[in-house]
């Protein structure tokens, strides 16, 4: 089954509210919930005896304490974005709270509860905005209350700050936990019925505020996946079919089990050739005392593999395959005008291929998960995982328990990038834990995320684009072909669904006459899964290098270019071209729609901060993208050199981004320092391949991201002043990087680029 | 501040001896430990399983990320790929034993510049700066490229190591 991914597909918006804002007295049971099972005060309804916190929780995200005590739960996985830390601040600043007094707590996978609680697609600002802005005010509001009828005063002349409710005619001030008794007897506002603050008079949202986690992780006491030990827990390092599909024919565990601190060799069974998103890989766990007795124990296993269909398979001949594809005429995935008349006027046609591998996510932190089965049947997981609904849903079909039953813990996470989305080394975890009917931590070694990764596919496209007689650009037909998500699930899934098509493919946004967008068949021979901005990757990838090049050929300025292409200030919705659905990221395209002034204005921005008009007066070498993804316009200048010894060095990169109200700007910042970083090395070192149906590369040597001397020396991002609703920066700085860069090099060195990765330029 | 995950168990994992065991006497940020190991077992799994010491990270297991780096004698080291004979008397010095209240001056400066994406290469990297530091207090940018090229993030974090070591190397 492939789950309801938001960014892959339509949702009904107004579902949302129901969801999301919390409810009234639902969520009066919060204290029990929140805070991985301690209890941390008493809730309001009850009395606690004397001198016993009482705690008030008006909704399921935020509580106080008569101790003046504000946790707020981040049901959001932190995987480096800052979400921890920005959901957070924006119910302390609504309401009014002490920002550096605000604990934060993980909250457990639990959707009825908190809503949402999968962290990918960029959509956790975008969703969670207003809920968030409303939790926090429904407690301000009967805070302000309260305080007004023991100060027999109107409310109105009354508002929160620092902790405190304040009298601002009288100077009068309350601390928060002094009111929580009193709030006891107060009913619970509606929180769509709120007023909410002004942007202007917010004192976090839209400044820089810094991570909540920044002391323990310098420290080394913050607590990632594999850091959390439970007593008389055991380790398991597990040896996979090294083809998907493969099966177990035979296998003898005696020498495994002579390894000092081994203790048993579980089987755990595959899902075949398509074994889904959320299932394990057919393999045998070594379970021993301690990490190095395993990864021992493992070496020493024998195993006589039925490896199945996919040990023939190449992918550089599938690569030549999708190539010779997209020659032929494929699925039809949008229409407008004709293209082949357009292309027969006679008018210059510009045709290219261009080609990207697989990427392998390798977050530097590799899947771990520990899971406790106990005696009662339930199961208690910590796992660093963005999606812990998926998590506890996935154990409890694996164990065929009831989900209440599974319990879900959140640890930080070393980075996600779209691989702990999926579950399967969580359902590795409770199955051994099962089995042995002790806590088992699945540890993964590199080799392990290298070789049984859910990859980025890797794609072929072909452009072909006409002018007419006067230069215009009136054809543009756009082949696109890569091994889609839904073939890791399922045979029939050849094409990319609508959702990936959507990813910078038929969203095409030029003012072109004749479109034509087709996509044609390739098998999925490994586990596709989607990696930070997904299939943005490659369509940026060559759209933006196809628009430079004709921009160029025709003496033109290709940021002049792409500006005059995106014409008129118009709000797409492309409905009546579509073949198929268009997504829209999960948002409703009245809501969202494609607004070509706002990208207009990320490009010229940008190009002003970057110096583009000067940059041959000064000698520099820029590049120019822009792409639109996840809601959120982008456009990225990348100034590339070379250093005495020829060696590339990338000296400055400049982004302007509109993101709407911008959140908080230090961690919109650092997105898009990071996703240079992380498209630095798409473009230019790393790359995954498979022979024989098994990955070739091993660890960080054949699989390769870049290094700090590789590193952009500075990157710029310029914040758009927005009062648009906001939207997500994980994954938008990502795709127009690696056009840019690209661009750049072809002006560096005269040849322009259609594969990736641009290996030679490091040399 | 807390990290909000005071929740979880943190205990120290009771180790089975077998007859394969060699005793190893070390000596961890400045307190003397006696460990049960196989001679080959990696610092790295002395430190995290048999000491529960969790701040040094498991990347790679090839001395290719530097996300485990510890100090052995001042010098920064893979602890992934030091087996556990090879320390001998010297002193190892891992993230939890950088400064006595997390006060080291890079420490200071990665919260001052809010380096940290989602943070598992951190302390590696906080390790190698400091092996850095003194050995080079003042390192122009290049030197500090280079000695911090083992060191990967995968966050891309790598300006703002750069600019904290630089505030750092001031201070």
């Amino acid at each position: 089954m492939i789950p309801k991914l938001p960014f892959l597909s339509k949702k009904v918006s107004a579902d949302k509210s129901k969801l999301f804002i919390p409810g009234r007295r639902d969520f009066l049971k919060l204290s029990s919930l929140i805070g991985g099972g301690f209890v941390l005060g008493v809730n309001f309804q009850c009395s606690g005896p004397k001198g016993e916190t009482v705690t008030f929780a008006p909704n399921a995200y935020l509580s106080i304490g008569t101790d003046n005590t504000v946790t707020i739960i981040a049901h959001r996985s932190e995987m480096g974005t800052g979400i921890r830390t920005t959901l957070p601040m924006i119910v302390a600043d609504e309401l009014g709270a002490d920002w550096k007094a605000v604990k934060i707590q993980q909250a457990v996978g639990d959707e009825a509860t908190y809503g949402d609680q999968n962290t990918d697609g960029s959509y956790s600002i975008r969703m969670f905005f207003e809920p968030m802005r409303r939790a926090g005010a429904t407690a301000r509001h009967m805070l302000v209350e309260a305080a007004a009828q023991e100060w027999n005063v109107e409310a109105s002349g009354c508002d929160t700050r620092e902790g405190m409710v304040v009298h601002e005619a009288s100077g009068q001030t309350v601390p928060f936990g002094e009111l929580v008794e009193l709030l006891r007897q107060m009913p619970i506002p509606e929180a769509e019925n709120l007023t909410l603050r002004k942007l202007s008079d917010y004192k976090l949202v839209g400044k820089s505020v810094p991570i909540y986690d920044v002391k323990d992780i310098t420290e080394g006491k913050a607590l990632f996946g594999a850091d959390v030990d439970l007593p008389g827990q055991q380790i398991a390092v597990i040896l996979r079919s090294p083809v998907v599909g493969g099966k177990i024919r035979t296998y003898n565990e005696e020498k495994a089990l002579q390894v000092s601190g081994v203790n048993k060799i579980v089987q755990i069974s595959g899902n075949g050739v398509h074994p889904g998103l959320n299932k394990p890989l057919e393999g045998l766990a070594v379970i021993a005392d301690n990490t190095w007795a395993a990864m021992k124990g493992r070496e020493a296993l024998e195993v006589d593999w039925e490896l199945g269909e996919n040990q023939d398979y190449q992918c550089a001949s599938q690569m030549e395959a999708m190539i010779e594809s997209t020659l032929q005429e494929g699925r039809l995935r949008r229409e407008k005008g004709d293209v082949k008349q357009a292309f027969s006027s006679g008018g210059r046609i510009f045709e290219n291929t261009y080609r990207a591998p697989y990427y392998a996510h390798a977050t530097i932190e590799p899947p771990t998960a520990l899971a406790d089965y106990k005696e009662d049947g339930s199961i208690e997981i910590w796992a660093p995982t963005q999606h812990p609904q998926w998590a506890r849903d996935s154990v409890a079909e694996a164990l065929e328990i009831d989900v209440s039953k599974v319990r879900v813990n959140v640890t930080l996470l070393g980075g996600g990038f779209g691989r702990k989305s999926k579950p399967d080394y969580v359902v590795e975890a409770a199955l051994l834990s099962k089995a042995i009917q002790k806590p088992v931590r699945v540890q993964w070694t590199r080799e392990d995320d290298i070789h049984h990764d859910f990859y980025h596919s890797h794609s072929a496209q072909r452009i072909k684009a006409g002018l007419d007689a006067t230069g215009k650009l009136s054809a543009w037909n756009h082949h696109t072909v890569f091994p889609a998500i839904g073939g890791t699930s399922s045979a029939d899934e050849l094409h990319p669904s609508d959702g990936e098509m959507g990813l910078g493919c038929t969203d095409f946004p030029y003012e072109v006459p004749n479109i034509r967008i087709e996509s044609h068949e390739a098998k999925a021979h490994t586990r596709v899964g989607w990696l930070r901005s997904v299939s943005n990757i490659h369509h940026a990838f060559a759209i933006c290098s196809m628009l430079d090049e004709i921009a160029e050929e025709q003496g033109m300025d290709p940021v002049a270019y792409v500006l005059s292409l995106l014409g008129e200030d118009r709000k797409l919705a492309f409905s009546e071209e579509m073949k198929g659905a268009y997504p829209n990221y999960g948002e409703a395209i009245e809501e969202y729609p494609w607004d070509t002034a706002r990208m207009k204005k990320v490009i010229e921005r940008v190009a002003q901060e970057a110096g583009w008009g000067s940059a041959e007066k000064e000698g520099k070498t820029l590049g120019f993208a822009a792409h639109k993804s996840f809601l959120t316009y982008v456009a990225c200048i990348v100034e590339v050199a070379e250093d005495e010894s020829g060696k590339l060095i990338i000296p400055e990169v400049h982004y302007a981004v509109d993101c709407g109200i911008p959140v908080n700007t230090d961690r919109i910042r650092s997105q898009f320092e990071g996703g240079a970083q992380f498209a630095t090395s798409l473009a230019l070192s790393s790359a995954i391949q498979f022979e024989n149906g098994r990955v070739i590369q091993n660890n960080f040597d054949g699989y390769q991201i870049i290094r700090m001397p590789q590193a952009p020396k500075k990157i710029f991002t310029h914040i758009i002043e927005s009062t648009e609703k906001p939207t997500g920066v994980g994954e938008p700085p990502v795709p127009p990087f690696i056009p840019a860069l690209c661009n750049a090099l072809y002006k560096l060195k005269g040849k322009r680029i259609y594969e990736l990765p641009v290996k030679e330029v490091f040399v | 501040m807390t990290t909000g995950f005071s929740e979880f168990y943190y205990i120290k994992v009771p180790y089975h001896k077998t007859d394969a065991m060699e005793k190893y006497r070390l000596s961890v940020n400045g307190n003397m430990q006696e460990v049960s190991a196989p001679e080959d077992m990696p610092l790295l799994w002395v430190i995290r399983d048999l000491l529960s010491l969790k701040g040094t990270k498991f990347g790679c297991g090839q001395a290719l990320c530097g996300a485990c780096t510890v100090h052995v004698d001042g010098v920064a080291t893979r602890s992934c790929s030091l087996p556990v004979s090879a320390v001998g008397d010297r002193k190892i010095t891992t993230i939890e034993g950088l400064s006595a209240d997390g006060d080291h001056p890079l420490q200071k400066a990665w919260q001052e510049h809010v380096v940290p994406q989602c943070g598992y290469c951190q302390t590696g990297q906080l390790m190698n700066a400091a092996a850095l530091l003194n050995e080079k207090p003042h390192p122009s940018e290049t030197e500090i490229e280079e000695a911090m090229a083992g060191n990967l993030c995968r966050c891309g974090t790598y300006n703002r190591i750069k600019d904290a070591i630089l505030t750092a190397s001031k201070s």
